[in-house]
């Protein structure tokens, strides 16, 4: 165990210097547990016969190579920072909503079928636009709203209400998309099953003619990442949440109308990723089609607890997520790695993250527990 | 009585070394020193009492001796032995027992399987319940702790679920029982078959540590005293020439005032009304059953009785926290009656919750969030929805200061603070602002004498300036030196209303008993 305990010793040199040059205490276990994954990841690259470092600086390449793959990384990490949002903002009340992707889903498909309505081609891109993004949230708060409801009034608990709904959603969408007898939503000029294209007025303006295309939506997420930071920390709206999720008894006694506490932020929480949705219908596709939104909700999930569901921090976990996918076929192309080993490393993350004793002892980290309401300038949170 | 009192200790433990010796302990935590040198000696068969005010260090002791928590230096002695315990299983095996305040027991299992947990008696692998049951009853009968093995926990009384901790403790083979607050949670009755308990338990050799803030309960079974201080030994002493007085003065540092000064209250308007008053608990049962209560402005009514009695859900209803199922709730000239609990508080109606780590405070939060918990969105605290800060921050400087809570900062984490400073920040909430009638249940449980005497000084302020107040409370000496007049409750309904100045305990305990104050009635159901 000699050389165990010299890695331990190694890695907690390295906690100590990071605690003194970067402020970032939060955030150690995120990082080490990223670090350590790209460790596993590469040792299980070289076992395959691959180098791991060419396997990496592919990767690197494909996620920011050049402007147009920053650019597309990006693109590809918009729906992310949404569906990310929708679990950390229902964790601060104490609620575990695991129905992103069905949020996600809810949203883009109310989206699309307002973007390809007949009078949207009338109206001018500054109500159009609008107009999708707003159904678009609207769809998510419904669907987010209903298990909220359902928790409340009966005390069906959101997990297993959420995962419900994901599948009441999915099937639901397939079938209004796919269907061709009767026609519901089936764009039937297309010989795959999707959407009516979203009218022209309706699309997103693009900020880069990346692959994908990246789209104002970007700045529209991140611009909620932070205005939920607001929220969540500064407003009396943000107060009742946490007092909520900390002692829903407390909260009670002083005066917060729990129940109704506990619907918005399930109803806030599903606003997220339908916005999310909208934006990915309005600025890429252009239309509907239920595979666009595949496991975007459960990485958000991800994406959230790697970013201990600080708001912001939410965009740096969302933007590396999104562009280890967008980097990973240039890998696979170069380096001749599956893209699965991402997925690998994603999965990793995600392990260290959930079980961070693991990585506290590894590399020495006290814990501390961060939580920004629990002392109370309730600002502290980034 | 006097035959226990003279009974002097084993010839051997003058020349033996002593069942349990500390020696030295020190014990810090981030910016406390819990323990500091810290001597205890424990001799056998004898009831050595811990005494000492809330953060004074008595559990911090205890823990250590019990294994829970590792000295930071000195060392524990058993039987001259040097002992160094990594955790409770250590110090069990050393023949150390300790009954917790909170019971560890499981309600949906019977006495005698929460006995024998952790420590089964088995054939093969089949549990061997009968003959647990055999050597449960044997115990139970040899020290005179009446268990049904077979009775369900959940079912059975506060007094009995504290029988079956010591015979748990007893069935582990303890030598030495520490006995945490184990008086806190029983009626005056209990108590005393509680200390006959003790007394057989010390005849037969087992050894107590009996921690306790009753100072008559030090008096009455003691035989030995140590009186803690901030973490230190500030005297130690036999139960000879200790009165009361000498005992809270050690405590506290300075002199006590034990009687609650007050004049004559000068009851105004009825401020408080219920009729025909009823309510569930959790599980569905009625607890309060019909309940007529009238409080004026100017006084202080006091509730008495015996926890269970319907007090928890009475105070709830009237602050609007459980809804009631029939009968109606008027305050302040308002039929209030279903009304949310911060319609009620907007009303003029402030509420002393029972539970403090339920109810009172949000422990993850600074002591400025808990000190606007239910005026966060007042003007003064909010802008448009939008906190301020530094409002809130110099508000609850100001309450620190006031109600003398005792903390390095309003930023602290309100669970570094002690019970009783955390009591401080609740009724520093809730005595400010514009109330008119104070609800209050256990104020001071569990806390130290002189928070109870800031606390009962400001109730009785509060009374003085025209406030109703309704007092909730076990302890009856409360209730008596506190309130103008005393309702005894006895399943969900008052069962006398008397004069506070013509009280008697006994009569009260009567009441709370049986609920009728002629003895012939004590022993029908």
């Amino acid at each position: 165990m000699a050389s165990g305990s010299s890695i331990t010793r190694a890695s907690g040199q390295l906690h100590r210097a990071l605690t003194e040059i970067w402020r970032l205490q939060p955030l150690y276990v995120s990082l080490y547990a990223i670090l350590l994954s790209f460790i596993i990841g590469g040792v299980l690259i070289s076992l395959i016969g691959v180098n791991p470092l060419t396997a990496y600086w592919a990767l690197l390449r494909g996620m920011a190579g050049d402007a147009d793959r920053l650019a597309g990384s990006l693109a590809r990490s918009v729906p992310f920072i949404g569906s990310a949002l929708a679990l950390a903002f229902a964790f601060r009340a104490g609620l575990f909503n695991i129905g992103a992707e069905g949020q996600l889903l809810a949203g883009g498909i109310t989206a699309a079928y307002v973007g390809a309505l007949s009078w949207m081609t009338n109206l001018p891109g500054i109500l159009a636009i609008p107009a999708i993004l707003l159904a678009g949230t609207l769809g998510g708060t419904i669907w987010g709203g209903i298990p909220g409801v359902l928790r409340t009034k009966t005390g069906a608990h959101e997990v297993i209400s959420t995962i419900m709904l994901n599948s009441v959603v999915l099937f639901a969408a397939r079938w209004m998309v796919g269907s061709r007898n009767p026609v519901v939503l089936r764009d039937t000029d297309s010989t795959v099953p999707r959407t009516k294209p979203i009218s022209d007025n309706a699309v997103l303006p693009e900020l880069v003619d990346s692959q994908p295309t990246l789209h104002v939506g970007l700045l529209a997420l991140v611009g909620m990442c932070f205005v939920v930071a607001f929220v969540l920390n500064r407003t009396n709206f943000g107060f009742e949440i946490a007092t909520v999720g900390l002692n829903p008894h407390a909260a009670h006694y002083a005066g917060i109308n729990v129940n109704r506490v506990l619907v918005w932020a399930m109803a806030a929480s599903g606003a997220f990723a339908g916005l999310a949705a909208a934006s990915e219908i309005s600025g890429t596709s252009g239309h509907f089609q239920p595979g666009t939104f595949f496991l975007m909700g459960f990485d958000g999930i991800a994406i959230a607890l790697l970013a201990r569901t600080k708001p912001v921090a939410i965009i740096a976990a969302a933007v590396l997520w999104g562009s280890m996918l967008a980097g990973a076929p240039l890998m696979q192309q170069e380096a001749n790695m599956s893209i699965d080993v991402v997925r690998i490393i994603q999965a990793l993350v995600l392990l260290f993250v959930a079980a961070d004793a693991i990585v506290r002892y590894l590399f020495r980290v006290k814990d501390i527990e961060q939580n920004p309401f629990q002392t109370s300038t309730v600002g502290g949170a980034i | 009585m006097g035959s226990f009192w003279a009974r002097t200790p084993p010839a051997t433990a003058r020349v033996a070394p002593p069942l349990l010796q500390v020696d030295n302990l020190t014990k810090t935590f981030p910016g406390v020193v819990a323990n500091q040198d810290v001597n205890l000696t424990l001799n056998e068969g004898e009831i050595h009492c811990l005494l000492g005010e809330n953060g004074a260090g008595k559990s911090t002791l205890v823990n250590m001796v019990f294994g829970l928590q590792q000295p930071d230096a000195g060392e524990i002695y058993i039987r001259g032995q040097r002992v160094n315990f990594r955790n409770s299983g250590d110090a069990i095996s050393a023949g150390i027992g300790m009954v917790h305040q909170h019971f560890q027991l499981i309600p949906v299992f019977s006495v005698a399987e929460n006995i024998i947990l952790g420590n089964e008696i088995t054939r093969g692998t089949f549990l061997d319940i009968n003959t647990a049951r055999r050597q449960i009853s044997k115990l139970a009968e040899r020290y005179g702790l009446t268990v049904d093995p077979d009775a369900r926990v959940g079912d059975l009384s506060v007094g009995e679920q504290q029988r079956v901790e010591l015979v748990k403790a007893l069935f582990r083979d303890a030598d030495i029982l520490i006995l945490d607050e184990p008086t806190a949670v029983l009626t005056p009755g209990e108590v005393d078959d509680f200390f006959a308990v003790v007394k057989s338990l010390t005849s037969q050799g087992k050894s107590i540590i009996f921690i306790t803030h009753k100072l008559r309960e030090v008096l009455a079974v003691a035989h030995r005293i140590t009186v803690l201080r901030a973490g230190q030994v500030v005297g130690s002493t036999t139960v000879k020439g200790a009165t009361q007085q000498s005992l809270a003065n050690l405590m506290v540092g300075r002199d006590v005032v034990f009687r609650v000064e007050k004049t004559q209250a000068n009851p105004g308007a009825l401020a408080l009304q219920t009729q025909g008053l009823r309510a569930h608990d959790d599980r569905g049962v009625e607890t309060v059953t019909g309940l007529d209560v009238e409080v004026r402005a100017g006084e202080i009514f006091g509730i008495a009785g015996v926890e269970g009695n319907g007090q928890r859900e009475l105070v709830e209803t009237i602050c609007g926290m459980r809804s009631a199922s029939s009968g109606t709730v008027h305050a302040l000239g308002q039929n209030i009656t279903g009304w949310s609990p911060r319609k009620i508080n907007r009303l003029g109606v402030a509420h002393i919750p029972e539970n403090r780590s339920k109810h009172g405070v949000v422990e993850q939060y600074s002591i400025a969030n808990n000190l606007v918990l239910n005026r966060y969105n007042h003007k003064k605290f909010s802008t448009r929805g939008v906190r301020n800060t530094a409002a809130i921050q110099a508000e609850a400087a100001s309450l620190v200061e006031q109600f003398d809570v005792r903390t390095t900062g309003v930023q602290a984490a309100i669970s570094t603070l002690s019970g009783g400073n955390q009591q401080k920040v609740v009724v520093a909430r809730e005595l400010t602002g514009h109330l008119q009638l104070l609800v209050v249940a256990q104020p001071t449980r569990g806390l130290d004498v002189g928070s109870i005497e800031f606390i009962h000084r400001k109730i009785i302020e509060l009374r003085d300036r025209g406030v109703a107040v309704l007092l909730v409370s076990a302890e009856l000496d409360e209730i008596i030196s506190l309130s103008d007049r005393i309702g005894v409750l006895y399943r969900g309904r008052l069962a006398a209303t008397i004069n506070a100045a013509d009280a008697t305990r006994e009569e009260l305990g009567l009441l709370m008993a049986t609920g009728s104050s002629s003895s012939t009635d004590r022993n029908q159901p």
